[in-house]
């Protein structure tokens, strides 16, 4: 019986946190089915399986228990986020490399969970679109844009065999990114291309959804209003700066907001404890460049999403940002650091 | 039989002072060009031959070097040796220098050269010090023909592609395609590749060198990296 009024009484552990946020995770998971098709299960489940696999194999090389780290849901939250972030529709092997870095040189290789620098599945994420351009820029289109969307069997099918009898033209288009991307190029302005878009209410409602899982994380406290505040503030602050300046080249603040994977990066990527800064005003600092570094990946770089890019850099930057913003410690001065 | 100070200096710059795996000096073009292995064995070569020729140059002049200036002496020295490679590779291995690029001119700030030069040949013989160049430099070239092995066959699939840049038209068909109808992966063949693969490859060495420590009885040492 604690007999201190003040002492809240909250499970913390591990374990209770990330099967919190997978729970807060499901209303996406069954959004993007709902908008997208089934193929999302077979991507899921796929990274789930390896992701358990490598992870129990490592931690059989690593002589290790494996009940306690298999079951704590952290490998859960990393296939998850994984899935979330690929296309699906991917070959099998790419969700099976993707899982690779992400559990074996993302996280055992530093030293296991609460070691990693950087954020395993984004690290998985980054090393595909680096590594393999074309497969990545397939993204299925919502259900009612694309011609066909395949069914489950169909899914299975394109996965595991490859290109069978759907033909991708058939079920993926270019993301509202990589269409604002060609368009700027050949000098359509952004935002006759952005009004255009196709698609877009199938990310609203798929944002909607990460949005509200988000809120339930803030509710139980899981995270703290710092990250997702920052990030998304930096993120419109930054795209209505550029599309004040030159509104043909740059799109507008709301269709950065929508598109991409911001609000996944905003309330589950960028919030990962392990990889994220600790203190209040480092995680200003580290979701608010995370921010600005989204915006300007996306303006003017080559990939098509700076979210992971952006994250993985913040993240690099995580250990300087923490020294230097230590709080106060009640009852000590507030003088230098030593 | 070999005296044990040769032996010395032939085991230092081949495993354990190792300037790839142990020193961690000379990592730029390491890790930039060393992403097949053609382009390794080449870099590494023309490196190892700029430090026998530095190394020999600054050992024989030694004691004529006044203490303070002898930086910018060394590296004028090492800049000599290096225009002389450079020149002489673009004579005669022009397509191989076309390749190269950049890299060759730069050998000359490559921090190995000059850290043999400085820490071996402005203090001892001749005779020793091409000796240990020598072997610094191939210990070098071995940690880059096995890092520009590995990044080319993960990241092409074949292995000694266009060798006969170096070795002349016999080494034409000498290309093994160790996966046939290989997509290839990027990511080996970008920068990042090659700072996991040298990661992976000093990973392997200090795990050789606590296997050997174990059996001998002995706590392994820790390697530390040269400040």
């Amino acid at each position: 019986m604690p007999t201190s009024p003040h002492i809240v009484l909250a499970d913390n552990s591990v374990r209770a946190v990330m099967f919190k946020v997978l729970a807060a995770l499901v209303p996406g998971v069954v959004v993007h089915a709902w908008m997208f098709g089934p193929a999302i299960w077979v991507s899921l489940l796929l990274t789930t399986l390896f992701c358990l696999v490598i992870e129990a194999l490592v931690l059989a090389m690593r002589d290790l228990p494996l009940k306690p780290f298999l079951s704590d849901g952290s490998v859960l939250v990393t296939a998850w986020l994984l899935a979330l972030s690929l296309p699906t529709l991917l070959p099998w092997w790419l969700y099976a490399l993707g899982s690779l870095f992400a559990v074996l040189v993302a996280k055992h290789l530093y030293g296991g969970l609460g070691q990693n620098v950087f954020n395993p599945a984004m690290v998985g994420y980054a090393v595909l679109i680096v590594s393999f351009p074309a497969h990545m820029n397939l993204w299925p289109a919502p259900v009612g844009v694309a011609g066909h969307t395949p069914n489950l069997m169909e899914a299975l099918d394109l996965v595991f065999a490859g290109q069978g009898a759907v033909s991708p033209d058939a079920y993926t288009a270019a993301t509202p990114m990589d269409q604002l991307r060609a368009q700027v190029r050949t000098g359509l302005s952004a935002e006759a291309v952005a009004a255009a878009s196709f698609g877009l209410h199938a990310k609203e409602a798929l944002v909607l959804s990460y949005a509200l899982g988000g809120l339930l994380l803030l509710a139980h406290r899981v995270i703290t209003w710092h990250v997702p505040v920052a990030f998304l503030g930096a993120l419109v602050a930054t795209a209505t700066l550029l599309h004040l300046i030159d509104p043909g080249r740059h799109a507008d603040p709301l269709f950065h907001l929508l598109t991409g994977s911001t609000v996944l990066g905003a309330f589950f990527i960028l919030t990962d404890p392990v990889s994220a800064s600790t203190t209040p005003l480092g995680k200003l600092i580290y979701a608010g460049l995370a921010g600005v570094i989204t915006v300007l990946i996306r303006s003017f770089g080559a990939y098509p999403d700076g979210v992971a890019f952006a994250v993985l850099l913040m993240n690099a930057a995580v250990p300087f940002i923490d020294a230097y913003t230590q709080p106060r410690v009640f009852g000590h001065s507030r003088g230098r650091r030593t | 039989m070999i005296a044990p100070a040769t032996r010395e200096l032939i085991v230092n710059g081949l495993w354990r002072q190792n300037p790839g795996l142990a020193q961690l000096l000379g990592l730029c073009p390491l890790l930039a060009i060393s992403n097949s292995v053609v382009n390794s064995l080449s870099l590494g070569l023309a490196t190892t031959l700029v430090m026998m020729v530095a190394s020999a140059s600054v050992a024989v002049v030694r004691n004529l070097i006044p203490h303070e200036i002898r930086i910018p002496t060394f590296v004028l020295i090492i800049a000599a040796a290096v225009t002389v490679v450079d020149l002489s590779m673009n004579a005669y291995v022009h397509p191989l220098y076309l390749v190269l690029g950049v890299f060759i001119p730069l050998i000359t700030t490559n921090c190995i050269v000059l850290a043999r030069v400085e820490a071996f040949a402005s203090k001892r013989s001749t005779a020793a010090s091409v000796l240990d160049a020598a072997m610094m430099g191939l210990g070098l070239t071995l940690v880059l023909v096995v890092l520009g092995a590995v990044r080319e066959i993960f990241g092409k699939g074949t292995l000694f592609s266009g060798l006969d840049l170096a070795l002349g038209p016999a080494a034409r068909d000498w290309v093994v395609t160790v996966v046939p109808d290989y997509q290839g992966f990027l990511l080996a063949v970008l920068p990042p590749g090659a700072f996991l693969g040298l990661g992976l490859i000093i990973a392997l060495k200090n795990w050789i060198e606590a296997i050997r420590q174990a059996r001998r009885g002995t706590p392994a040492p820790v390697i530390q990296p040269a400040a």
